[in-house]
This record gives structure tokens, sequence and C-alpha cells, in this order.
């Protein structure tokens, strides 16, 4: 019995392999794993990325007797290690244990504490609860700080809490007022005080009569009154802002004045309703996507982000859609087909391939050096030795990568080309049309899916580009945009800021990497979107040209 | 018509155009690489008429327009290079003190000189050029300084004679060395006086005189290097006494050596800019450099490192340059030689018209040389020698820096020193490029490809058409989100479950070898659920579910059998190093980014292989699998050896993945748990900081040029091997 069953099994086994089934379940294998990992990544991004948004609860941590002060924070991440483990990455073991499950507590109050983030041994914890009047207040400075509300003084009177809520969307309002007379008023008065200081330099320069220096002169006067004015205006606005004081007890107790002029938003997470979590959640979301960044960079918003790679990438497409698509109709349908230009087709192609970062070399020597130098010797020669071209910008980004994303337009463009069926073109030139107007009239306007879905994947492509911008012109906090109010509006020379960049900066420049981490998942989900939903739609057109013709042919 | 035609010139012109703005960028990288390889030039420049004195010392400023000269008697000049034109004179001895010994001077370079006084004293001299602006002219006023007072120093003991001397002088220290005609070494040693000082502008200075006893025999050469730790006395028969003086009160001898073979003699030793180095010139007309290098046992020991041998009558000159670790050198035929000795370059080898040379004097920025030979005569030269420092052999060979044990591959392009040796490995840059590549292609082969066979040949068509563009659309993942998660959440998590991550190499391929053999044996009536071709989805909660198992259990087991951590345990039991970022993390994550190139790739050439093969297989009765590895993969092997070029072009290439999950530290170690630094992310991190047409800058581009050539030639290869299979597909 046994042998026959070890005989019917052994046979199996042997036709098992014999049918070559343990092959394709290996192969199937490897598909899941890439489908797992694919997926795995989206998923991680995503959950990590929508989760920062989300009011996190406050946890009142109480050690056991002589085990520590007790912690105020919210539980950021959990994990259970061996005992080698924690005790090499500096954590206290408990005698004996061989494994430690801990804690990791962000407890925020930089200024008062130092350390962000902070690893709690399990065992050593009493008791964790969630005090519903435990607030959570987001500052301009120093991070959260996590306490009670004690008391709301206007200088040294204290005001009923009641009118807190009103204080802050009147602090608010200043700080926006603030902001805006800073940025745009100020900074216009600037930019007019810098261009009338580099016309007198010049004029200087040139000799010319006296009289042209006067009306200089007065129109510097008159900036300048202007400049005191608002000035003036300024300090009254911050001195109108700082008026109210907030004052909290930390869960040791201290007391920490707050001035409402540096506090973003101010809630108790534990005490919060669905909908008021829900505007929160939009409310931040929001703020992630339009606001300027504070704390170098690991909180507040990215919004001038996202408005660099947009603005980068919309000039980048004005330059390379005329090119690429004039080099393709060029190799598609004049070039004599030969070994000469199936050897251009084949490097146009390979060119696709060469690392980014070999364009970005080049952009960094052939664009900021030498033609940036030379602009700035021909046209900006009173602003040197500081150089005004001659240095990384986002015009030399949007070149470089122009660059480096042509040969994708090429490639789609002329595939898109070729997809066209002869019968039609023939039939165009058969009615007597020239083989301009069948272009221009026929073949192109069938072309424009194909065109469009090469303009979209070079899009797609120069959105995540970051290893080029790192030479020409990408910075990690640009003072100003480079489109803004001030004559000629679109500032070619200006350096700007990268969502991809972004990420790399804050995720490993940045001094405070654990805080700054939640903020790099939103980043990535943002720009995985951007470039996902660019390839999904580059694909949807691709396929919908691919059938148009199917059916035409 | 007119319009036709001028619509095809449009067309034409801005494709050309296109065309060759590509082709300019391959131009360009080629231009600015150019200038590394050229040979250094000399252009003549005006010189004065021939004037005969035997002079004691000869240099020049910065930009080498004026001369300064000491003649044997004790006066000095300062002329106009060109012209020889006096600017300032005067003599270094007051009057009626001792004269110095013709012919001796101390320590030639870096702005002081000794002068040896027959008493037996030395006086130590320094030219300073101060800019002026006089009428808004920029000028040069020189001028003299004692570093060491204007008051003879005491060298050696009383009553004897100098025979050799040298000084080096830095901050407020001065070290002066000397032999005595009967060959008694000496040195003195100058120090601010302990204890407090009432003006502190002006310390008076302490002089200590310590012997070091007798050297074998007439010392020729002298030489302290400038930061006054070791002391070299040498013979013209090439004997070299090594004398370490970190310890001022206690000067130690090291070694004697011979540097020469027994009929050749010494005719000149300098020291390398930096003073590490001795350059021995002799009568062969070799020119070698040698160095303290240190043995197994930490000893260290003056060792022979390279030797230039472009002369062939004896040395009469050696000129090292100020800051680079390059020099000059004459023979009594004249001609003169530039030599770097990091590169092993000889960069110019040229007759000067001259005869034989008796002083070479080049300028600090080593932009302006003057030769004189024994006649007087004169030649000048503005000197365009801008990389020295680069050649094959110090780009590719393992070099001997100064101070290093022996040769090496090493790069390390910068330092906060003045006279580093600039160290320009390309080596250790590509090799970290290369194990980037392999690794993630030892990961990303296997798993694109089956999975491409699978896609292709297995799959059902349904399910392929929601299944191929969900694997391919990760190609445009931006790649500074994979390195991001690599660097910050892989890279702790492979390095807290180390185990699981490398026992799931095993564990996800037995797992599903398990699972199929357990599947054939399940009831006929569950198996017909699964249609073939869905299997992927009965596996994917299996290797979730692996995947989890296996790190709950890594740590427990981690506990049980490795102490707690396997880093930790292969550190101590096989002295691996582990480091958190390493190319372990790097080939996940970049193996993550080639996948769907690969697997797109050869998918498409595995189902381009025409139906009319597979069916005629079939018929003949040979089952799916036998088909597909003898007829299917035969067929479309040529496709996925192109898929598996571009693969290898895009990791080569890629540049955030490895800055972000390596430690950038480019060690040559093959250890999959260590780093490395890849020669695209040393160029992202580098060149914002290289200086304009530097050599640094120039090396940046050559290794961008570098990875240009290298993809493209992987891909050119893919592209001619897909056009080839094009081809014979079309044929069936």
């Amino acid at each position: 019995m046994a042998t026959s069953s070890d005989g019917s099994v052994s046979s199996s086994i042997k036709t098992w392999v014999g049918s070559g089934s343990p092959w394709v379940w290996l192969a199937a294998g490897a598909v899941s794993l890439s489908l797992v990992m694919v997926f795995g990544v989206l998923l991680l991004i995503a959950s990590n990325g929508l989760r920062h948004f989300w009011p996190a609860a406050v946890a009142q941590i109480t050690f056991n007797p002589g085990a520590g002060e007790p912690l105020l924070g919210e539980i950021a991440d959990r994990e259970s290690v061996t005992a080698a483990r924690a005790r090499e990455s500096g954590g206290r073991v408990p005698a004996g244990a061989t494994r430690v499950d801990r804690l990791l507590i962000k407890r925020g109050n930089r200024d008062i504490g130092g350390e962000d983030f902070r690893w709690v041994n399990v065992p050593d914890i009493q008791i964790i609860d969630y005090p519903a009047d435990a607030y959570t207040v987001e500052r301009l400075e120093w991070g959260n700080l996590y306490g009670r509300i004690k008391a709301l003084r206007e200088g040294r009177t204290e005001v009923p809490l009641a009118e807190l809520s009103a204080r802050l969307a009147r602090a608010a309002e200043l700080r926006a007022g603030i902001d805006r007379l800073q940025r745009v008023s100020i900074g216009a008065a600037n930019y007019a005080l810098d261009a009338v200081h580099r016309r007198q330099k010049a004029e200087r320069k040139a000799g010319t009569p006296p009289g042209s220096q006067s009306v200089l002169a007065a129109e510097e006067q008159a900036l300048r009154a202007r400049y005191e004015v608002l000035t003036t205006e300024l300090q009254a606005s911050i001195t109108a802002l700082s008026r109210d004081h907030l004052l909290l007890e930390t869960v040791t107790g201290e007391t920490r004045e707050v001035p409402l002029a540096k506090v973003v938003r101010l809630y108790a997470p534990n005490h919060l309703s669905l909908r008021e979590r829900l505007s929160h959640y939009g409310a931040k979301l929001w703020e992630f996507i339009s606001a300027q960044p504070r704390e170098a960079n690991t909180e507040g918003g990215v919004f001038p982000a996202i408005f660099g790679t947009v603005l980068m990438v919309i000039m980048m497409s004005v330059f390379i859609t005329p090119l690429g698509v004039i080099t393709a109709v060029y190799l598609h349908e004049y070039a004599k087909p030969g070994p000469v230009t199936s050897v251009i087709r084949i490097a146009v192609n390979n060119l696709a391939g060469v690392p980014s970062v070999v364009y970005g070399v080049f952009g960094f020597g052939f664009f900021v050096y030498l033609v940036g130098g030379s602009v700035d010797r021909a046209f900006f020669a009173d602003a040197l030795p500081s150089p005004t071209f001659g240095t990384p910008g986002i015009l030399w980004s949007a070149l470089t990568l122009s660059l480096l994303t042509v040969p994708v337009v090429i490639v789609t463009t002329e595939e898109g080309l070729s997809r066209i069926p002869r019968a039609l073109r023939e039939g165009s030139l058969a009615l007597g049309a020239t083989k301009a107007e069948t272009l221009w009239r026929m073949v192109l306007p069938m072309a424009t899916p194909a065109m469009m879905t090469g303009l979209i994947l070079a899009v797609a492509r120069a959105a995540g580009e970051v290893a080029p911008l790192m030479l020409v012109g990408v910075v990690k906090l640009a003072p100003t945009l480079p489109l803004d109010g001030n004559f000629p509006f679109l500032h070619l020379e200006r350096k700007f800021m990268h969502l991809g960049f972004h990420i790399y900066d804050v995720g490993f420049q940045s001094p405070n990497v654990e805080a700054a981490r939640p903020l790099v998942y939103c980043t990535a989900l943002l720009l995985i979107i951007l470039v996902m939903s660019l390839n999904l739609a580059a694909i949807r057109l691709r396929n919908s040209l691919r059938e148009k013709y199917h059916a035409a042919e | 018509m007119l319009k036709d035609r001028l619509f095809g010139w449009a067309m034409a012109v801005g494709g050309i155009a296109v065309i060759g703005a590509l082709l300019a960028l391959f131009l360009f990288l080629l231009w600015v690489i150019f200038p590394l390889f050229t040979p250094a030039s000399l252009i003549p420049l005006a010189a004065p008429a021939a004037r005969v004195e035997p002079a004691l010392h000869r240099s020049l400023n910065e930009y080498g327009d004026l001369e300064f000269v000491v003649a044997a008697d004790g006066s000095y000049r300062f002329a106009a290079a060109a012209t020889g034109a006096e600017r300032a004179s005067g003599s270094l001895l007051p009057p009626g003190r001792a004269v110095p010994v013709p012919g001796l001077t101390g320590y030639r370079n870096h702005g002081v000189l000794a002068l040896g006084l027959s008493d037996g004293r030395a006086l130590l001299v320094a030219p300073t050029y101060r800019s002026t602006f006089v009428n808004n002219i920029a000028g040069v006023t020189p001028s003299l300084s004692y570093p060491a007072g204007r008051e003879p120093i005491t060298v050696l003991p009383a009553g004897a004679k100098l025979r050799a001397l040298a000084a080096a002088t830095s901050g407020a220290s001065t070290t002066i060395a000397a032999v005595s005609e009967n060959d008694e070494l000496s040195m003195a040693y100058l120090a601010p006086a302990a204890g407090l000082a009432l003006d502190p502008a002006n310390v008076p200075l302490e002089t200590t005189l310590t012997l070091l006893g007798k050297v074998s025999g007439p010392v020729t050469h002298l030489l302290v290097d400038p930061d006054q730790q070791e002391l070299y006395a040498i013979t013209a028969r090439g004997e070299v006494s090594f004398f370490d003086i970190r310890d001022k009160a206690a000067p130690r001898l090291v070694e004697t050596t011979r540097v020469v073979p027994s009929a050749v003699t010494v005719t000149d030793v300098r020291l390398l800019a930096g003073g590490n180095s001795l350059l021995v010139g002799d009568s062969r007309g070799w020119v070698s450099q040698w160095f303290p290098a240190r043995d197994q046992t930490n000893a260290r020991h003056l060792t022979l490192i390279r030797t230039f041998t472009a002369f062939a009558t004896p040395i009469s000159w050696i000129e090292p340059e100020y800051f680079r670790k390059g020099f000059v050198a004459s023979d009594l035929a004249g001609q003169l030689a530039f030599y770097h000795t990091t590169s092993e370059r000889t960069l110019l080898l040229a007759p000067t018209g001259l005869g034989e040379i008796a002083w070479l004097a080049m300028s600090p920025r080593a932009s302006a040389l003057t030769a004189v030979d024994t006649l007087g005569q004169t030649r000048r030269w503005e000197v365009l020698n801008r990389h020295p420092e680069v050649s094959w052999h110090s780009l590719w060979e393992k070099v001997w820096y100064e101070g290093r044990q022996q040769p090496e591959y090493i790069w390390q392009s910068s330092s906060a020193s003045s006279d580093f040796e600039p160290k320009f490995s390309l080596t250790p840059l590509v090799f970290g490029t290369l194990k980037a590549a392999f690794y993630s292609l030892l990961f990303a082969i296997p798993i694109a490809i089956m999975a491409a066979v699978y896609t292709a040949y297995f799959m059902h068509p349904r399910l392929r058409t929601i299944i191929k563009p969900s694997i391919e659309i990760m190609a445009a993942l931006p790649t500074v989100i994979l390195g991001f998660l690599a660097g910050l959440w892989l890279a702790p998590i492979i390095e807290n479950h180390l185990l699981a991550v490398l026992a799931l190499t095993l564990l996800f391929p037995l797992s599903v070898l398990l699972a199929s053999l357990l599947w054939t044996w399940c009831p006929a009536r569950l198996r017909a659920l699964l249609r073939p071709g869905y299997e992927v989805l009965l596996l994917v909660p299996l290797i979730c579910a692996v995947l989890a198992l296996s790190m709950a259990a890594s740590q427990p087991l981690e506990a049980l059998w490795f102490g707690g951590s396997l880093p930790r345990w292969l550190n101590r039991e096989f002295g691996f190093t582990y480091e958190q970022r390493n190319s372990l993390v790097v080939g996940i994550a970049m193996g993550f980014a080639v996948i769907p190139n690969i697997f797109s790739i050869s998918e498409d050439a595995i189902f381009a292989v025409p139906r009319a093969l597979t069916t005629g297989s079939l018929a003949l009765g040979a089952t799916l699998w036998q088909t597909l590895s003898r007829v299917v993969m035969l067929t479309a092997s040529s496709g996925i050896f192109a898929a598996v070029m571009i693969g290898l072009g895009r990791a080569v290439g890629e540049t955030m993945i490895v800055l972000m999950s390596t430690g950038n530290t480019p060690v040559m170690d093959f250890s999959i748990f260590q780093g490395f630094r890849a020669l695209s992310a040393n160029i992202a991190v580098e060149m914002p900081e290289s200086e304009l047409n530097g050599t640094h800058f120039r090396v940046l581009f050559l290794a961008g040029f570098v990875l240009f050539t290298t993809t493209f030639f992987f891909n050119t290869l893919a592209e001619i091997v897909r056009q080839r299979l094009r081809r014979r597909y079309g044929n069936l």
C-alpha cells in the first residue's frame, strides 16, 4: 500500500516536472512578485502620504514609577525589535529581555526638550490615555507643541478663552496681510529700486548728461519714500500681530507662552467630531498644495515647488513641440531612406537612453557657463561680476530638459506618422495636393494624437527628473517665484523649486529627517499622481490612435 | 510649388538643426575634455641681455614679472624680469660683517631663503611683494622681510664652517638645518619664547641648537620640509640620511639609504610641493621621486615611487611648482622637461637654445619660467600647463599617492589644504557604477524575463491587457521617489530583517514550487475553478503571505541563532562590515526601476514570435513548455538580449537611486553589504562645487563622457540587435 502510494507520488512528481508545470508556476510567481512590488510601492506611498493630514490623536503616556516623566504626543510608529538591535540603536533594554516592543512618540515641544521623537519601551508604560483637553498647536517655528490651554492674554490682561478662535482668525488675517505686504508691495518697490540703481550705474559708466541723472535721482527719491511708507505700515501690522499670547501647560507642568502670531493652527485632536476631522483634513491638504514651505521645507506647503515644476515643464513643452515635430517630419517625410537616415534614427532613439545626468553636465557647461556667460557679457555687463544668466536658472533647466526629452517627441511622432496609411496620402496627392499641402492638411492633423502622446510622455519624464536639474537651476528654497507681478513678469534667470528635488532635499539634506518624512511622502504622492496621470493619458491617446488607423487600413 | 519647396526646406533645416544640436552635445563634451590631454607649451617672452654673475639665489614673484637675485657678495636686487631693469637693490648684510659663503643658500622655495655666512651663522630673508595702486595703476612694490630677525642665527657649534644649509618657516616657528665642513649635522629651532610677552606682536624668539651627529660624507643637499617634520641630508654619492624632527628636542635618524646606484652621482635634489617627496636628479639624466612610506610594521622607509627618464645627460636643475605636484627639470645639454608626479606625465621636452642651465625659476602660479645658463644668457617663457594632474595612468591605473602604503585606486577630488594631491582615479567610480548595475540586474533579470515569458505566453489575454501596462507604467515612476524609499524606508527594514530578506530569495521560488505541486494534487473540481493563465492571481496572496511570515519570523530567529542581529553576527564571524545603505538596497531599488524596461522589451520580443512556429511545434507533439524553451525562447533570444542591454544602460546611468540609497563612499569592495560611489552620483554631488574649467571640472565632464559613451554603446547594441530581429521576423 505504502509502496504504491510512494510510487504514485513519485510518478506524479515526475509528470509534474515533465509537464514543465514548475517552470510555468515560477514564471507566474515572477509576475505576481512584480505586481506585489508595484502595487506595494504605490500603496505604501499613498497610505503614508494621505495619512499625514489626518489629525493624529494625542496620547498621554504615564510611565511606571521611576521609569521617567509622562509624555504627551503622537504615536508615530511602533515596532518590536530584538534586544541586541534595541541596544545598538541606543535604546534602554530591560535586563533579561530578548525582544523589546517600543513606540516612537512624536512629543513635539522642540524648543523645550530638544529632541522631537523618542522611543519608549512598552513594558515601562503604566497607562496610555487620550485626554480630551490635550491640544496640538502648530507653530510657525519649532514644530508642534502639545499641551493644555491655561489662559489667553492680551498684553498682561487675561481675556476669556471663548475669544480664542476670533483672535486666532484676526492673527491669521494680519499675518496674511503682512505676507502680502512683504511679498507683493515691498517686493515690487525693491525691484523698482534695483532697476533704478542699475540704470544709474549704467548711465554713470556711459557718462550721460546730468539731466537724466537727476530724473533718475528723483525717481529714486520717490521710490524710497514709498518704501518708507510701506515699512511703517508693516511695522504697525507686526505690532498689532504681537498683541495676544496663549498660555499653555506642558505635560510636565511647565508653562509656555506662545504668541498667537506664531500659531498656525490649534486643535484638540482627541475631541474632534468626524466633520471637524474631515474639514481639518481638507484644510491641511489645501495648505500643502497652496502654501509656502515653513521650517526648512519640513512643514507647510509645496506651492513654490508645484509652481516651479509646472512652469519649467511648460517652458520645455514650448521648446520641444515644434522642434520635435519638425525633426520627425523631416526624418519620416523628407530625408531619403538610407544608411545615414537609419543611423540618425538609431542615434535619436539612443539619445533617449543617455543618462539624464549627462544632459545635466552638458547644460551646466554649455548653457550656464558658455551661453549664459556670453549673454551676461553682452547684455548684463553692468551687473557683473554677479552673474545674471551665467548661473543656473529656470531657462537653462527648461532647455536642458528639452534636449533630454526631444528624442521622445521625435520617436513618438515618427511612429504616429508611420501609422498613417499610405492610401490616404496617395489619395491626397492624386487629387492634386502638393506634398506640403498633404502634410499640412492631412498628415499632421491625423498625427496630432501621436504628437500629443509624445509631448505628454516628455512632460511626464521631465516632471520626474531631478539629477540634471541639480546642476542647472533647482534650489531648495527660492525666495521668489520665477513668475510675478514685476516687469517682465517671467524671470527666466531665476532659480526655482521642484517637487522631485524637494523630495531629495527634505528627505536627505534636512537636519530632522524623522519630522520631515511624512511631508516627503505627501510630495512623492503628488509627484506620482502627476506623472502617472500624464502617462495614463498618453497610453489612452496612443491606443485610441492605434485603433483609429487600424480601421482605416 | 514654391510654397512646397519652402516647406520642405524649413522641415529639413529644422530637422537637421535638432539632430545637429544633439550631436553638438557629444562634441561639446569632447571639447571640454580635450584640454586635459594636451601637453604643456611655452610661449617665449622678452628676456634681458646676458649678464654673467655667480648668483646665490634667484626667484620670481607671483606673476613672474619681477625677479629677486642675490649675488655671491650678499648684495641683492629686484629687477623687472623682462628687461633686467633694477627696481630696488641693496645688501643683505650690514657693512663690515661676515660675507656669505659662496654658493650656499638654504631652502630655495616657498619664499624663505637661508643665507650661510662665513662665520658659521645663517640669515633668513624673504622677498615680499606688496600690491599697490598709484594713480589707479596697479603696481607691485618689492621689499625684504626677515622672518627670524635681522640678527644672524648661530646654527653650528662654535668654530665650525658651513657646508650646507636648509631652512623652513611656518607661522612663528623656524627650523634651520646645517652641515659643517667636517660633516657634523645640527639643527636650530626658533620659536616664540614661552611665558607672557609684553608686546604680542614682537615676541622674542628662542633658539634651540641641537646636534644630530656626523653624517656619512660631504653633504651636497640638505632639505627641511615646510612643516618642519622631516630632514634629509644627501651626499653626492646618493646617501640619504632621513631624520624625523617632529620632536625638536630629540630628532631621530630614521634610516640611511642610497637613492642612486654606485656609479651614479646625485646632481640636484628638491622637495615636491607640500614637502612630502624628494625629487632626486642624477648624472644619468633621471629624476626619481622618493617618499617615506609605511611598511607592514608601520615603520617609515624612504621608498622609490617613480622615475622620469626623458633626459640623456645629467640633470642640472630641478624646479618644483609651488602648489601642484609638478616640476621642471633641465639637463646639461640645455633641455627643459615638464613633469608631473601623480600622473607620471612628461608634459613637455624641449630644447631651450641655452647652454648648460644653471638656474630655473618658476613663478608661484606656475605661469612663468626663467632659465639662465652658465654664460648668463636668459630665456623667459609664459607656461601653459593647466591640467598636468590627469593622464590615462592617473585616471585608470593604480597610483602611488604621497603618504600611502602602496599604489591604490582613490577618488578624492578636493581637500582643505592647498598642497593636497588630487586623486582623480575614475576606477573606483566606474567600479561603483558596475557594482550597482551588477546587483540590480542580478535582481531584475530573472524576475523580468520570467514575468515576460509568462505574460507573453501563458497569461490569459484578457488579464494580459491589464497586467502588462501596470508593470510597464512603473518605468515612469520618478527615480527620486524610488531613491527616497530605498534610503529611508527600505534600508532600515533590510537592516532589521536581513535574515528574512536573504531567506526570501529561496523562499519565494520554493513556496511557488510547493504551491504548484500541491495544485496538481488538488481535486480536479477545485482545479477547474482556476482557468489556465490565471495562476498569477492565486500566487499574489501566497507571495504576500510568505513575505509577511518571513518578516515576522525574522527577528525571533535572529535572536535565536545570531545573537539578535545578523549584521553584527556577520561582522563578528566573517568580518563583513555592514552599512545600512548598501548594494543590496541599491540592487533591489534599481532592480525595481529596470524591471519594467527589461520586462516590456522582452515581452514584446516573445509575443512577436510568429504563431506559425509555435503551432507547428505543438502540432508535432511538443508540450507547451518544450515549445517555449526550444522554439520561442530561441527565436526571441536576441530580443531578450536587447532588453537586458537597455536595462544595463539604464542601470549604469541612473543617478538619484544610487545617490540616495548608498553611502557614496568610493570604496573598491564587491561586498553586497557595502556601499559605493557611482559615476553619475559623483557628478551630481561634485559638479556644482567644481571650479569652472579647472581640472576637477574637466574630469567630471570626462566622467559624464564615459557614462555617455557606455550607455550609448549598450543602447546602440540593443537597437541593432532589435532591428536585425525585426528583419528576421519579417522573413518568417
